[in-house]
């Protein structure tokens, strides 16, 4: 990211700047704000009440499903990274800030630390739902803590994939293109229904879908249908995976925008 | 140069094949057209400004001018050249450029979400003023563009004059020693545009350098000490405007017929050399040397004629001209020019 030493003294206080400037737009429109915590807890709704779905799930479907649409809520997260980077991009606020004599890394920690911060609050309000739905966490609060720190895990890679896409895209145009694949990936995984219901090939693909192993290890932690034992690993290693390649590819790609 | 606040030697620049994408963002893609397969947008390109002056970079789409405010703002890096800004190299001492620069991109880049004093917190706060300073600096800028009463309000509510004038405060943040203004009234309505002019010219005063990129002949002949004009990343022409007017000769004489059908029986039969035909406007206009000469000499070859004008005007040559003369792109309807294109082979070779 060719920081200067200059520069370098300054990346706490720059990354703590611009995720307050994140904080104080999510001020400014909270209405905004609210639909994008509501959203989840629509589809949560919408597919435990409407949908009646839950097909091959052993147990409560609502049980089985609050897990998958935590996990898949941070998978949609994707999109909301990527369209805030493209808007910046889109925008030239990224030049002006590139333009300054601040630690350039400080754009996208302050994007990741409030998108974090974002996807904290999803879980929060999904989990509160999901108890007055009449959900319960049966694994003790260390487990329930494990999970949430496999779901901000996951939610992290799927951070640095929105922003190195978003890098590669650079025009808002290309959030739709991307929007559009996301919900497929997201809906091809153990979310919504139990991957044993499926053809034989879809079944393997959703199995393989690293948001499923997500989801499945947070129902192990949770003690929740459709549980699983083992994947715990498969849903660490995953993500640092993802994380592995696509860091390191953003932040390339970001140092590259002086090319 | 000791007191050049600019100073760029041989600057190259080539989109290696990318068609200029990831060097454009917001940029639109309108100067991306020519781009197929590695662009040279910079093609050693020469410029000095000296200090406390204001510089107009004048040129048509893709002439290189935002590549060159990129390169020099440091966002971009140079393929070769020597280029200094403030007394520092732009790709060994980035740090300490932007220590002294501010920028006002093509599009005003600002948090659209924010209001008028977020953003100029924000910036003040990354420029490292700390939280009471860049408040301060935030009022002080809001009074100075006049904005205050609208420093609340989302800047997505702005006008597009408002929002110009909050970024122009926000590239200035910091007083910087030189200040880059590409195309700062592009997409902007008379009123705005004005708004803007006011606002650069008031800080001319203050000692800061200006590099001004343009597409607006009028704009850099308002607010320029000096002008380069810029083509295929070079700069074919350098002066003052009216330096550069002077390049195209002296006086013009425009001649606008009632009746279109007869402009080439009038190109052929008027006095004139180097008449250039503007069918939509039933212009016919020449460069004279000999004012009244050419006005009798026009006056009397329509009379006896029995050609009907509807207005015979003598005047200064506009920049517009002296800019079409110098790019060659000359795209009017102007079939009657051989002599204009002898003399403007002349012209460039003058200026190479």
């Amino acid at each position: 990211m060719s920081m200067s030493m200059a520069t370098n003294t300054h990346a706490l206080t720059d990354s703590w700047t611009m995720t307050r400037r994140e904080l104080a737009r999510w001020g400014r429109q909270p209405v905004q704000v609210v639909v994008n915590l509501v959203f989840p807890v629509m589809l949560l709704l919408m597919f435990g009440y409407l949908m009646g779905g839950g097909r091959g799930v052993s147990g409560e479907y609502r049980d089985y499903l609050v897990p998958g649409m935590l996990a898949l809520t941070m998978a949609f997260g994707l999109e909301g990274t990527m369209i805030a980077v493209t808007q910046d991009l889109d925008k030239g606020v990224i030049d002006r800030f590139r333009s300054m004599p601040m630690a350039s890394g400080a754009v996208l920690v302050g994007r990741a630390a409030a998108d974090m911060l974002q996807s904290v609050l999803v879980v929060a309000v999904l989990v509160g739902v999901g108890s007055a739905l009449g959900w319960r966490a049966h694994g003790g609060f260390p487990a329930f803590l494990g999970a949430v720190g496999l779901l901000l895990l996951f939610r992290f890679a799927m951070l640095w994939i929105g922003i190195h896409l978003a890098l590669v895209a650079g025009k808002p145009e290309m959030v739709q293109a991307v929007q559009i694949l996301v919900w497929p990936v997201g809906f091809l995984s153990n979310a919504l229904a139990a991957p044993e219901s499926m053809p034989g090939w879809l079944g393997t693909l959703v199995e393989w879908n690293p948001m499923s192993h997500t989801a499945t290890a947070v129902r192990d932690l949770f003690g929740s249908p459709g549980a699983e034992p083992g994947h715990v690993w498969a849903a660490v290693l995953w993500p640092v995976a993802l994380l592995a390649v696509f860091f390191p590819l953003a932040v390339r790609r970001f140092a590259k925008l002086s090319r | 140069m000791a007191d050049a606040a600019i100073t760029v030697e041989g600057a190259r620049k080539n989109y290696g094949g990318r068609g200029g994408k990831s060097g454009t963002s917001g940029k639109g893609g309108k100067g991306d057209k020519g781009s197929k397969g590695g662009k040279q947008a910079l093609d050693g390109l020469d410029l000095t400004v000296a200090r406390g002056t204001v510089h107009g970079m004048l040129g048509p789409n893709g002439a290189g001018k935002t590549t060159l405010v990129r390169v020099l703002s440091t966002l971009l890096r140079p393929d070769a050249g020597r280029i200094e800004v403030a007394g520092h190299d732009v790709v060994r001492e980035p740090y300490a450029v932007r220590l002294r620069i501010g920028l006002l991109g093509q599009h005003a880049a600002l948090d659209e979400e924010l209001g008028g004093r977020q953003n100029l917190e924000l910036f003040g706060r990354l420029y490292h003023l700390g939280a009471r300073r860049a408040r301060a600096r935030a009022d002080e800028l809001l009074e100075r563009f006049d904005l205050t009463d609208t420093g609340r309000r989302p800047v997505r509510a702005y006008s597009g004059g408002m929002r110009r004038r909050l970024d122009l405060a926000a590239s200035l943040i910091t007083e910087p020693e030189v200040l880059f203004l590409d195309e700062p009234t592009t997409g902007l309505d008379p009123r705005g545009r004005a708004e803007v002019w006011a606002s650069v010219r008031s800080l001319v005063g203050g000692g800061t350098t200006v590099l001004l990129t343009t597409q607006y002949l009028e704009e850099a002949d308002q607010l320029a000490d000096r002008i380069s004009v810029v083509d295929a990343g070079r700069v074919i022409a350098e002066g003052t405007a009216g330096d550069l007017k002077a390049r195209i000769g002296g006086d013009r004489i425009d001649v606008v017929l009632r009746d279109a059908g007869q402009l080439a029986a009038a190109g052929a039969l008027l006095p004139l050399n180097g008449v250039s035909v503007d069918t939509d406007r039933r212009l016919l206009s020449a460069p004279v040397t000999d004012r009244m000469t050419a006005l009798a000499g026009v006056v009397r070859a329509l009379e006896e004629s029995g050609i009907e004008a509807e207005d015979i005007a003598l005047r200064r040559p506009t920049l517009d001209e002296v800019f079409l003369h110098l790019t060659e792109r000359d795209d009017r309807d102007d079939r009657g020019d051989r002599d204009d294109r002898d003399d403007r082979d002349d012209r460039t070779e003058e200026a190479a």
